[in-house]
């Protein structure tokens, strides 16, 4: 039981454990979905964004988003859904891209291709498919190491 | 008819439900892995795209049906799309030629409608764009490689376009339905996309070393409903099989 409105801050605080269910070692603020927290009486409204339309991780978000806020005391929750502006791969944290390479996924790059490859960091890489096992990912191959991996799609 | 935005909304949501569980057959058996993945993915796009559609269509009628009423319980006579997603899958090149006909003009479709009076409609379709932006790159992509490859795939490839080409008319027909979505500003008039979308298929034809063919014949009645093809039934029966035989279960 909360008997006071904990502050937004907290309320950020507390989504910023929250870690993407298919990518767990970045959170959802670092994702960048969580668009809005805001009180409206004594109901916690939280925005949230798709990455894709058609990403089967979004409803299980929305679970994770709920669990962890019913979790902190929160009784009166609603989740919106914002589809405008769509989400773009530049609301990823600074954090969350360094988070992404360390784990093996090249973090997004306006020129439209990983910089290097996240284990040698040589720039000799080359795409194997625009589509990767998420929606959010493309395959590329590092022509030096000879390892494939994931690259972040920039949208 | 019915409310002429109902009937706009269902066009665009059976586009991509049909053409999206179309692909969606291919999962497990494509040529590749690599292929199955990407054509996975974008039958994901296309059926996340759906229940956006579908659900404001669902919304904008007021009758509690909301995307998967209408995608499951809805028989062949009150599907909207346009022939062209209904046709068979064929080989993969037969596939990617019928996406990359349809992504050329749904991409230049969705740009327009980011322009929609209505808010919800230009949502969508900002979301929509940026998935199919990547549609398009990978479809224009494979029809060149493979039109422009060996002389089987350019075989196949122009076999194809023959077959399918027939069916690229009736997306830039404009009807009744139209004309009212373009009165409200919600929507373009198809026919005024008609000559970027020629240009645009030139140019990749003439790099995929694949000729149109000189009929402009248009096979129609699928986005009013009129007449399907017999592909779109059979389709639908397996797509809705779990809703016949066990109406309204859920998960």
């Amino acid at each position: 039981m909360v008997t006071e409105k904990p502050t937004l801050e907290t309320v950020w605080d507390w989504l910023s454990a929250v870690p993407d269910p298919e990518i767990p070692v970045i959170s959802l603020t670092d994702l960048g979905i969580i668009r809005d927290v805001s009180w409206e009486e004594d109901t916690l409204v939280v925005t949230v964004t798709p990455t894709y339309s058609g990403c089967p991780a979004t409803s299980i978000i929305n679970l994770d988003i709920e669990t962890a806020l019913r979790g902190h005391g929160i009784e009166k929750l609603t989740l919106k859904r914002q589809l405008s502006p769509a989400w773009t791969t530049d609301w990823l944290s600074e954090a969350g891209r360094a988070k992404l390479e360390d784990y093996g996924i090249a973090p997004p790059q306006p020129a439209g291709g990983p910089q290097h490859c996240p284990r040698c960091k040589s720039s000799a890489v080359e795409k194997i498919s625009q589509f990767g096992s998420t929606p959010c990912k493309a395959q590329w191959r590092c022509t030096d190491c000879m390892e494939p991996f994931d690259y972040f799609k920039c949208i | 008819m019915s409310d002429p935005l109902f009937e706009f909304l269902c066009r665009l949501g059976d586009n991509t439900l049909v053409l999206g569980h179309r692909v969606s057959e291919w999962c497990g058996v494509a040529p590749v892995l690599e292929e199955d993945i990407a054509l996975a993915n974008v039958a994901l796009d296309l059926i996340g795209q759906t229940q956006l559609w579908l659900g404001l269509a669902g919304e904008v009628e007021g009758q509690g049906r909301d995307a998967d009423r209408l995608a499951f319980h809805r028989d062949v006579w009150d599907f909207r799309n346009v022939l062209l997603v209904e046709q068979p899958n064929g080989d993969f090149g037969q596939t990617m030629m019928r996406q990359f006909l349809f992504d050329s003009w749904h991409l230049s479709y969705l740009k327009a409608l980011m322009s929609s009076s209505n808010e919800q409609i230009a949502a969508i379709a900002e979301k929509s764009v940026k998935e199919v932006t990547y549609h398009l790159e990978r479809s224009t992509d494979t029809v060149i490689g493979l039109g422009d490859g060996t002389e089987e795939s350019h075989d196949r490839m122009q076999k194809a376009l023959d077959r399918l080409y027939p069916y690229v008319g009736e997306m830039f027909l404009s009807d009744d339905v139209d004309a009212a979505m373009v009165a409200q500003g919600i929507a373009p008039d198809p026919t005024t996309l008609r000559p970027a979308f020629d240009a645009h298929l030139a140019q990749v034809l003439g790099e995929a070393t694949l000729t149109k063919p000189a009929d402009d014949f248009a096979h129609k009645g699928g986005k009013t409903g009129a007449r399907h093809s017999e592909h779109l039934g059979h389709m639908l029966t397996q797509m809705q099989w779990l809703q016949r035989a066990y109406p309204d279960a859920t998960w």
